[in-house]
């Protein structure tokens, strides 16, 4: 056989795929445990992953270079359209690269920045797993696999921007970076899914091949505005450009990581992603474009008057993704590949210029530029690597972000608003403009003017692990500034991934006398004057009255908080009886709503007959159910009559031909009424009348109509014929099941997953009841439960000699039945349910004959225990199949021949079915034990031995006596 | 027959409703008694009656039988009632030991003394 190397090699390089945005994940548990190795371990095996991921990426760089795109699928929930599935083309492969990659290096310079008290370990277990979203972002091929990973960037970022605990300004950034970014991602959810179903493929490659179906569509318009509010609100877009500034109340590092390379890029990239399936449209334009310009502008204004080094670079990061989105606004291809060339120029600068930030505040102790000045003497590196990258931000020639300035300014100078030509460009130089003062003015009035001696801290250059990462960062600036050909493969390969198109950057650094360089003097120009002006400026707009994002924020959640308190305590208030009369209420007329939608056919079937002492049975049924409602303030007699119904409830079971349900029903009720009889010892006798008239009729009104839509219901049901899946289970019972009791082998076979859930449910419930009791017995309603007095309800014989003897004797031949009932059950009524409550019928007999102390000290297997082992072997049973290849719970059965007795059947349902058996026992036991604690816990008085006169107890005293 | 039953199932509703809107939880775990007897039967009902045609299977020639599917989910949910049922007596019996009262609704709607514990 010939292999076809090419296809392996593809299906080889696939694979990564998955790996790769796996390999953060489960890097992610690494940290927390290796920082008990040292910061250094820690910080090397944060490395790891993001290294190896990285070089899986650069073997595939190649490939997709060459314009190949690289998938891979594992199917996940295939009916909701949901796969993880994977896809690598250049923008992705860009986007993968740059997160990875400043994600090294900002794992190399939270090693230095990180303090000693800074929990380490937990750092880069947020940072890992931000990084991996990130990843799962860019690498994704199903727009809902994008949208968890959507998600779980704004959770991971919320960890990550919090990460100072203790900071109240900390906590609040991160809570809304979370809201307003969380709030987003819930809209952009709405609009994909919009977007899956106009295509009706939720696969990203299928979504952008079907741009113009798309665009054609009714529904185009909301997807998109949904959409670009995720895109917006996760790239800080005006007016969701508050919370930006905010999250800087976080480490250097993360805002170096989140504000240049990634969390803030997610929304450009999904900008950028659904380039094909969604720009181009006039609405794009004016949105998208718009939108974008403002943002740029108004961050740059911002940023020249902020003191904060950070907060001047969160606003410069907000105007420069302003930029970004403008340019993909304009929809043209040129424009795409200046925007493609801006994001990398853009993570090289202002990641190195956030590391910058970083390191003065570390070494000055403040990030205030009017407490700073003169750095460059006393830092000098700092100082070079902060002017290169600032110089690049300003967009001075020479360095790489003038070279995509200059290419969005001359897509800005072509660009038509509402058929105004001038008001694009205008807009564009002054945000050029503000972007060249407050570049220079982080350049000069930090790092220019004289040495000052007021510093909280006297600085000077930090150790070389710190400054590494920026300064490979500013030497890509310069390198691609010099010779922008460097970078003009990737921005094509890049390019192209947007457009869908082939395209040709051509990237240089003199394009000769256009409106773009007139553009550009003039904003350089005016910057230095804007600079020059700066303290006067200053001046009035700290005068000038400004809106303040964070109040608005905060005063808006805290209405919307007044808002949602006054609903739930209007409606919670306390009063169950209440909220129980609203449920019934509301159900009623909804299902009155539904019947009068729905048509209801005419009856399909006759009515049975009713013969005489059934018709008598119905009646001692009503009566019964009367008597309880009428007599329910004397609770033993309620009690009494409530068996009454139980029993005619099993009786028409067993006239119904539902034989399995009368055995059920009736043994149950056995125990509940047991249960209920031991509860009512401790509580109080009767019910006082508190209930007004008024409120008993309206109760009753309430309960009437809910009866009579039930009744009515279920005699609608009655009527008439419908199929179900039932023909099947007795078609197949015998032949798939190997068993004749239909009922038993849908329990044990069929639906065997819902009984395994059900016997686990029941054995939670016989713990909790264990778990409850055990606290209250060492609380104070132990104490309470020690001091009250039962006197009077008390039998002065405690174990009654003829109860003694009778409930012994009846022991064996009990637990006879219930093993009998437990046999047949495959093939006749029974089965484990059966015997596991009539075998806890036999053992509470015990306990109710000769006492607590006397059966526990007999008792050998724990209840825990029995719960623990039925879970345990209806477990390993339902394993067992897989053993044999076959899916949990599938059953196997045959029929064996042993002389001399008749055939009969094994099945490893019948296993099950003592799983079932197991549990049923001990949770019924496990509860009534707990009951009865509580009876012994409040005290003996009467006599303490079962059989007063124990003959052999007697004989033993005799001999003592005689000795 | 099925009049019989319909207006079981109603009574039995009517009646639980009526106990679970009381104020005390003894009569509301009545009334839970009395709505699953009505739920239990209801749920059988779905599968229409048939008298003398139980799901048992008789391998000696042609019977019919009644729907056994509804059967088997009203086992089940009879034994989870009943885990149901005591987990609340349980509830009723430690907040009548802890508080000395059994009635249902907290007497305070004022938020400030239930988030202080009260």
């Amino acid at each position: 056989m010939i292999l076809d190397l090419a296809e392996w090699r593809m299906s080889i390089d696939s694979s990564f795929l998955p790996i790769i945005s796996l390999l953060p994940f489960l890097g992610a548990l690494v940290p927390g445990l290796m920082i008990r190795a040292g910061r250094t371990a820690c910080a090397t095996f944060t490395a790891l992953p993001t290294f190896l991921a990285l070089v899986m990426l650069l073997i595939l760089a190649p490939g997709v270079m060459r314009g190949e795109v690289y998938t891979a699928e594992i199917a996940w929930l295939p009916q909701l359209g949901l796969s993880a599935s994977f896809f690598l083309d250049g923008l992705g492969l860009l986007f993968a690269v740059m997160i990875l990659g400043v994600g090294l290096l900002i794992t190399l310079y939270a090693r230095f920045y990180l303090s000693k008290d800074d929990p380490m370990g937990q750092f880069y277990t947020y940072l890992l797993l931000f990084q991996g979203a990130m990843l799962g972002i860019v690498l994704s091929d199903n727009i809902l696999l994008l949208l968890v990973f959507w998600e779980l960037t704004s959770l991971s970022s919320f960890l990550l921007i919090g990460y100072w605990k203790h900071l109240p300004e900390g906590r609040q950034g991160a809570r809304m970076a979370l809201a307003v970014t969380g709030a987003g991602g819930l809209a952009m959810i709405g609009g994909m899914l919009i977007l899956g179903n106009i295509v009706g493929s939720y696969n990203l490659t299928d979504i952008l091949a079907a741009g113009d179906q798309i665009k054609a569509s009714d529904w185009y318009v909301p997807a998109l505005i949904l959409i670009l509010l995720g895109a917006f609100t996760k790239s800080a877009q005006f007016p969701f450009h508050f919370w930006l500034p905010h999250a800087m109340a976080a480490p250097t590092p993360v805002s170096a990581y989140l504000h240049s390379a990634t969390m803030v890029k997610a929304g450009v990239f999904l900008m950028a992603r659904m380039w094909p399936a969604l720009a181009g449209t006039e609405i794009w334009f004016y949105l998208v474009a718009t939108v974008g310009l403002i943002t740029m502008v108004l961050g740059a204004v911002i940023a020249l008057f902020k003191d904060d080094l950070k907060a001047l670079l969160a606003f410069s990061t907000v105007s420069h993704l302003g930029l970004l989105t403008m340019l993909l606004g304009f929809g043209t291809k040129a424009a795409a590949i200046a925007a493609v060339f801006h994001i990398i120029n853009h993570l090289t600068f202002k990641a190195a210029l956030f590391m910058t930030a970083g390191i003065v505040d570390h070494e000055a102790h403040t990030r205030d530029i009017k407490r700073l000045g003169g750095l460059a003497r006393l830092m000098p590196v700092t100082a070079t690597i902060g002017t290169v990258a600032a110089l690049s931000m300003a967009g001075i020639p020479l360095f790489n972000g003038f070279i995509s300035k200059e290419m969005m300014l001359e897509e800005a100078s072509h660009t038509y608003w509402f058929q105004n030509p001038w008001i694009v460009p205008a807009l564009a130089t002054l945000g050029a403009l503000f972007s060249v003062a407050y570049s220079l003015r982080f350049i000069f009035h930090v790092f220019g003017g004289p040495v000052r001696d007021d510093y909280p801290h006297h600085p000077h250059d930090p150790p070389f692990g710190m400054y590494a990462a920026p300064a490979l960062l500013a030497v890509l600036v310069v390198v691609i500034g010099i010779a922008p050909f460097l970078a003009e493969p990737v921005v094509k390969m890049a390019a192209n991934a947007v457009t869908g198109a082939e395209t040709k950057p051509y990237l240089k650094i003199w394009h000769g006398i256009n409106p773009a360089l007139f553009m550009s003097v003039g904003a350089i120009l005016g910057g230095a004057v804007l600079l020059a002006l700066h303290r006067p400026l200053d001046r009035a707009w700290i005068a000038a009255p400004r809106p303040e994002a964070k109040v608005i924020f905060d005063g808006l959640v805290a209405t919307v908080v007044r808002w949602t308190r006054g609903i739930s305590e209007a409606l919670h208030n306390g009063a169950i009886s209440r909220y129980l009369a609203y449920f019934v209420t509301a159900t009623v007329i909804v299902g009155f709503a539904a019947y009068q939608g729905g048509a209801l056919g005419a009856p399909t079937r006759e009515m049975l007959p009713v013969p005489i002492p059934v018709f008598f049975g119905w009646l001692l049924l009503i009566i019964a159910t009367a008597t309880v409602v009428i007599l329910h303030r004397q609770r033993f007699l309620a009690l009494v009559v409530i068996g009454v119904v139980g029993l005619m409830v099993s009786a028409g079971f067993v006239y119904l031909s539902a034989p399995d349900l009368a055995l059920t029903q009736i043994s149950v009720e056995t125990v509940t009424i047991m249960l209920l009889l031991l509860a009512l010892h401790f509580l109080p006798k009767e019910t006082p009348a508190e209930s007004t008239g008024l409120r008993i009729g309206s109760d009753a009104v309430v309960a009437v109509a809910a009866g009579l839509a039930v009744g009515l219901l279920a005699f609608a049901f009655m009527m008439r014929d419908f199929d179900s899946i039932s023909a099947y289970h007795l078609a197949n019972s015998y032949k798939g099941g190997g068993g004749t009791n239909v009922v038993n082998v849908i329990l044990v076979d069929f639906r065997g997953y819902d009984t395994y859930g059900e016997i686990i449910v029941l054995g939670i419930a016989g713990l909790a009841i264990f778990a409850l009791m055990e606290a209250l017995l060492s609380g104070p309603a132990g104490a309470r439960l020690r001091n009250s007095s039962y006197d009077l309800d008390r039998s002065r014989d405690r174990h009654p000699l003829m109860m003694v003897v009778v409930t012994r004797l009846m022991l064996p031949i009990a637990i006879m039945v219930g093993v009998y009932i437990f046999l047949r059950g495959h093939n006749q009524p029974g089965g484990g349910f059966v015997a596991g409550l009539v075998v806890s019928i036999a053992l509470l007999m015990q306990y109710m004959a000769s006492g607590f102390a006397w059966t526990t000290r007999r008792q050998k297997i724990k209840y825990h225990t029995l719960i623990g082992l039925g879970v345990l072997v209806a477990g390993l049973t339902g394993a067992g199949a897989w053993l044999a290849g076959r899916p949990f719970l599938t059953s196997a059965f045959g029929y064996v021949h042993l002389e001399p007795i008749e055939e009969f059947e094994l099945a490893t349902a019948a296993l099950f079915d003592l799983g079932v058996f197991l549990c049923v026992l001990g949770a019924v036991m496990l509860m009534l034990y707990s009951l009865s604690r509580m009876a012994r816990h409040a005290g003996e008085t009467v006599n303490k031995e079962p059989m007063g006169y124990d003959p052999s107890r007697a004989v033993e005293s005799l001999r003592k006596k005689a000795e | 027959m099925e009049i019989l039953v319909a207006s079981s199932v109603g009574t039995l509703t009517a009646a639980g409703v009526y106990l679970i809107l009381r104020l005390r939880a003894f009569p509301v775990i009545l009334g839970l008694a009395l709505l699953s007897y009505a739920v239990n039967l209801f749920l059988f009902s779905t599968g229409r009656l048939a008298i003398d045609a139980a799901p048992i299977l008789n391998p000696y020639g042609e019977a019919s039988y009644t729907d056994p599917l509804p059967q088997a989910l009203v086992l089940t949910a009879i034994v989870i009632s009943f885990g149901m049922t005591a987990v609340l007596v349980m509830f009723a019996l430690g907040a009548y030991l802890e508080a000395g009262d059994d009635s249902i609704d907290v007497e305070s709607p004022d938020p400030a003394e239930k988030e202080s514990g009260a």
